[in-house]
């Protein structure tokens, strides 16, 4: 009796573990699906031209079709405009990110600190579309119109959280000692935090960054309200402008153009997965 | 630069924040002011018209508040029986090793493909499954949207409920051991009540992502402004009816649209601080 | 029969780490039924090593072999189930550890709890009231069996731990240096406690304190570099080693 509920226990501690590992290897089917599917649907697109050459239009998509031949055109209005609004928000917002998360990290006693600490999960929780909305009522309605700009403002306020998080969490791991150790030598507070503590905090900082890029590169629901999108290739910065994720975004709607779907999403998710792992590779590097 | 200014300079880039998220708090009240006024706030969000035929607009957030709540909370649910293992398995069963290392690089991987792409995923790949399979005529709705949410949501819950799996102190495992416990009762009477409230906390903040989350369900909710009557039937959530609507709309409905972003945005305000909260005292004790 | 089989034997025992390197190295003695046995012996030499080898507690680490034999009741435990070897010997650990989400009630009675036994109310009560008498704790939380056992002092922590491990009725009772943590007047306590309990009970003491062995054991093993240097009662032993080793141990030029 004994032993044939010793025998039953045991079924089920194995029956458990078993469970775990199948639904975690389940857990693993969905990202190798879509990238699957993008990869086998995408790869055959991928060509020079289609990192060259703006997207054509409904029509131009049209007539190939109609004519057998593969869509002429690409996405470079969309990786241009990605750039451009990508590197004005990196710009801004790796320097503010990394004072704000210094004034955390020098400060987590302060009322003040903890609530920008507070305010700093709530952006970081903030859903994009609102992010897009509210860019929208600051900066394209008094701009009059979609642009760049814009664009490039709700990118910013998305990234702004996640580089603030991660400078202060990179700052406050630092021994305390090499803060003393920099006074000590005679440095004051300015000179400490610039010369020693954010070059020792360097590699987090930098994960963080990539994290964060990473992060919003694929948004689309802040762009459309923003960038809105253009159908060729533009440098201004005060009109509409495309960007990849949009102009995936269009393709989707867009009869005429869906067999470009799979290249921009192959383009997109290889970008952002292999700054993902880069990210992951360079924190475990620094940690050491 | 002497420490005064140094001091400064830091304080001034912190305002920055108050700034931003007072300014988002402004820009959306002052724009949703008109719908609120026009319709009463009570009424706004009970109402479940949606109509804005000229001379005769109605609207209310009802159907999209019902859509959000049903979507995340299906997504919440599908998303346990994968959450779960995917945290002991990387938390208690193969912590520290090369597998578990594996395992959570692959759920980082599934948090950072983008949402439009999870869209695409599932409209060309589960929407076709879910016809073929006779679940639902035409494949998109609440069920298609909350099983891709649910795959999205995932990694964020595993990840931190590990974290919290692993926290839980040797010399209780151990204590546990040694009565005579097997792995499975030690995990179910010791681990899980022990790191209960920093597992629990984990999930909040896992519904608090899928309840903005916006492209992926746009593409797979369907898109009519109607309280879905089951979860196969189609809707709209609060997040997907202003990606919808938003380019087309002004005066009133732009309005109303900012309305619901306010009330979308209080939403998961309130749940994400719950959730940071819990967090936080977990993390203490 | 029952009499003549020794109720805890170790034949050849060896535990290694890595294949390299053994921490305990053919351990072979026998325990005597209901008494304390005392194992000393300096930092790392395998003492602990050897105690949890009797709870099966190497199993759970995979890197970890356990070779020979350990007999229990004549039985080799190495070939039994580890959920079955460790009701039978219960284990107290050098921290107190009380399950900080189980009431002091339940802690005592979490044994049954983890093993999916069901006991009736009235069983569960006797047994939770029987456990605290025999560690003299009964007094002190018999109005408080609701609260959380997290709130006791440090030495009552660890008599509700060994609350728990004697509601389960083992054979032996393992103890990993169960006073290291505790001030000296609850390490008295529990030294008194180890008196009345070695009636019901076999004891396997692993301590770091010289004192507390001579006061509590009948017998002891002095362990070096995972080797048994000496067994044998405790009194003989304290006054008159055999082997240098010890000697130098007991007289504290070692350790």
């Amino acid at each position: 009796m004994a032993t044939k509920k010793i025998k039953n226990r045991l079924a089920k501690d194995k029956a458990m573990l078993w469970a775990v590992c199948l639904f975690s290897a389940l857990t693993a089917v969905p990202l190798f699906a879509i990238l699957g599917e993008v990869l086998l649907r995408g790869y055959d697109q991928l060509s020079w031209s289609f990192f060259t050459e703006p997207t054509p239009t409904a029509y131009k998509a049209m007539k190939a079709i109609e004519a057998g031949e593969p869509i002429p055109g690409g996405i470079a209005n969309g990786i241009i405009g990605t750039m451009i609004m990508l590197g004005m928000a990196t710009i801004v917002a790796v320097p503010t990110g990394i004072l704000c998360g210094a004034f955390l990290a020098e400060n987590p006693k302060k009322r003040f600190a903890q609530i920008v600490s507070y305010l700093t999960d709530l952006l970081q929780g903030t859903p994009s579309v609102i992010i897009g909305i509210v860019t929208y009522i600051w900066v394209v309605v008094p701009m009059k119109g979609y642009s760049a700009i814009a664009g490039s403002v709700a990118l910013f306020v998305m990234m702004l959280p996640l580089i603030i998080r991660s400078t202060e969490e990179t700052l406050k791991i630092l021994p305390q000692s090499l803060k003393e150790a920099g006074l000590a030598l005679g440095g004051n507070r300015a000179r400490v935090m610039m010369k020693v503590q954010l070059p020792a905090a360097f590699g987090g900082i930098f994960t963080g960054v990539l994290l964060a890029i990473s992060r919003v590169i694929g948004e689309t629901a802040p762009l459309m309200f923003t960038a809105l999108g253009c159908s060729f290739i533009r440098f201004a910065i005060d009109k509409p402008i495309s960007a990849v994720p949009l102009l995936i975004w269009e393709f989707f709607n867009d009869p005429n153009l869906q067999e470009l779907i799979w290249g921009a999403s192959l383009f997109l998710l290889l970008f952002v997965l292999t700054l993902n792992l880069i990210a992951k590779y360079l924190a475990k590097k620094w940690n050491q | 630069m002497n420490d005064k200014l140094y001091k400064v300079l830091l304080f001034v880039t912190a305002l920055l924040m108050p700034l931003v998220c007072g300014g988002i708090v402004y820009a959306l009240v002052t724009d949703a002011y008109e719908a609120f006024e026009h319709f009463g706030f009570f009424h706004f969000i009970t109402s479940q018209e949606w109509s804005y035929t000229d001379g005769n607009e109605q609207y209310g957030a009802l159907p999209f508040i019902t859509g959000t709540l049903m979507t995340t909370l299906l997504a919440f649910i599908f998303c346990i029986p994968f959450s779960l293992p995917v945290a002991l398995f990387v938390g208690e069963y193969f912590k520290g090793t090369k597998v578990a290392a594996v395992l959570s690089t692959v759920t980082d991987l599934l948090a950072g493909i983008p949402s439009i792409i999870y869209g695409l995923w599932g409209f060309y790949t589960l929407r076709p499954l879910i016809m073929a399979l006779n679940i639902s005529t035409q494949g998109s709705g609440i069920l298609t949207a909350s099983l891709v949410l649910a795959i999205m949501i995932v990694p964020y819950a595993a990840s931190l409920s590990a974290e919290f799996i692993k926290m839980v102190p040797n010399d209780l495992k151990e204590g546990a051991y040694s009565l005579g416990a097997t792995r499975s009762e030690v995990i179910r009477k010791i681990v899980f009540p022990v790191a209960g409230s920093g597992i629990f906390s984990s999930y909040i903040l896992a519904i608090g992502r899928a309840l903005g989350e916006t492209m992926t369900v746009t593409m797979l909710i369907g898109n009519t402004n109607n309280i879905p009557d089951s979860i196969t039937s189609t809707g709209n959530s609060m997040a997907s009816i202003i990606a919808n609507q938003f380019g087309e709309a002004s005066d009133l409905r732009f309005s109303s649209l900012i309305a619901i972003g306010l009330v979308l945005f209080l939403i998961t305000a309130i749940i994400n601080m719950i959730g940071k909260m819990m967090i936080k005292r977990a993390r203490i004790s | 029969m029952e009499s003549i089989t020794p109720i805890l034997e170790f034949n050849k025992t060896c535990v290694s780490y890595t294949k390299q390197t053994m921490a305990v190295k053919y351990i072979s003695a026998t325990i005597d039924r209901n008494t304390i046995t005392a194992i000393m012996g300096p930092s790392g030499c395998g003492k602990s090593t050897l105690l949890r080898a009797v709870n099966l507690m190497h199993n759970l680490y995979p890197n970890i072999r356990v070779d020979g034999e350990i007999l229990l009741n004549g039985e080799n435990i190495l070939s039994m189930e580890p959920i079955e070897v460790r009701r039978r010997v219960g284990m107290v650990f050098q921290r107190p550890a009380p399950f900080p989400t189980m009431s002091i009630y339940d802690n005592v009675l979490s044994g049954y709890a983890l093993n999916g036994i069901r006991l009736s109310k009235n069983e569960k009560d006797e047994t939770v009231e029987h456990s605290l008498r025999s560690v003299a704790l009964w007094n002190e939380v018999k109005d408080v069996l609701n609260k959380k056992g997290t709130f006791l002092s440090g030495g009552q922590q660890q008599r509700l731990c060994i609350a728990r491990a004697l509601a389960m009725k083992p054979d032996v009772l393992l103890m990993d240096e169960p006073t290291s943590a505790l001030d000296p007047i609850a390490t008295t306590h529990i030294e008194e406690l180890m008196q009345e309990l070695q009636k019901e009970v076999t004891i396997l003491i692993v301590t770091h304190n010289m004192g507390q062995a001579m006061r509590i054991s009948s017998k002891s093993m002095f362990m070096y570099l995972g080797e048994l240097v000496e067994y044998g009662d405790t009194a003989t032993m304290f006054s008159n080693p055999s082997d240098e080793r010890t000697k130098a141990y007991l007289t504290g030029k070692m350790g």
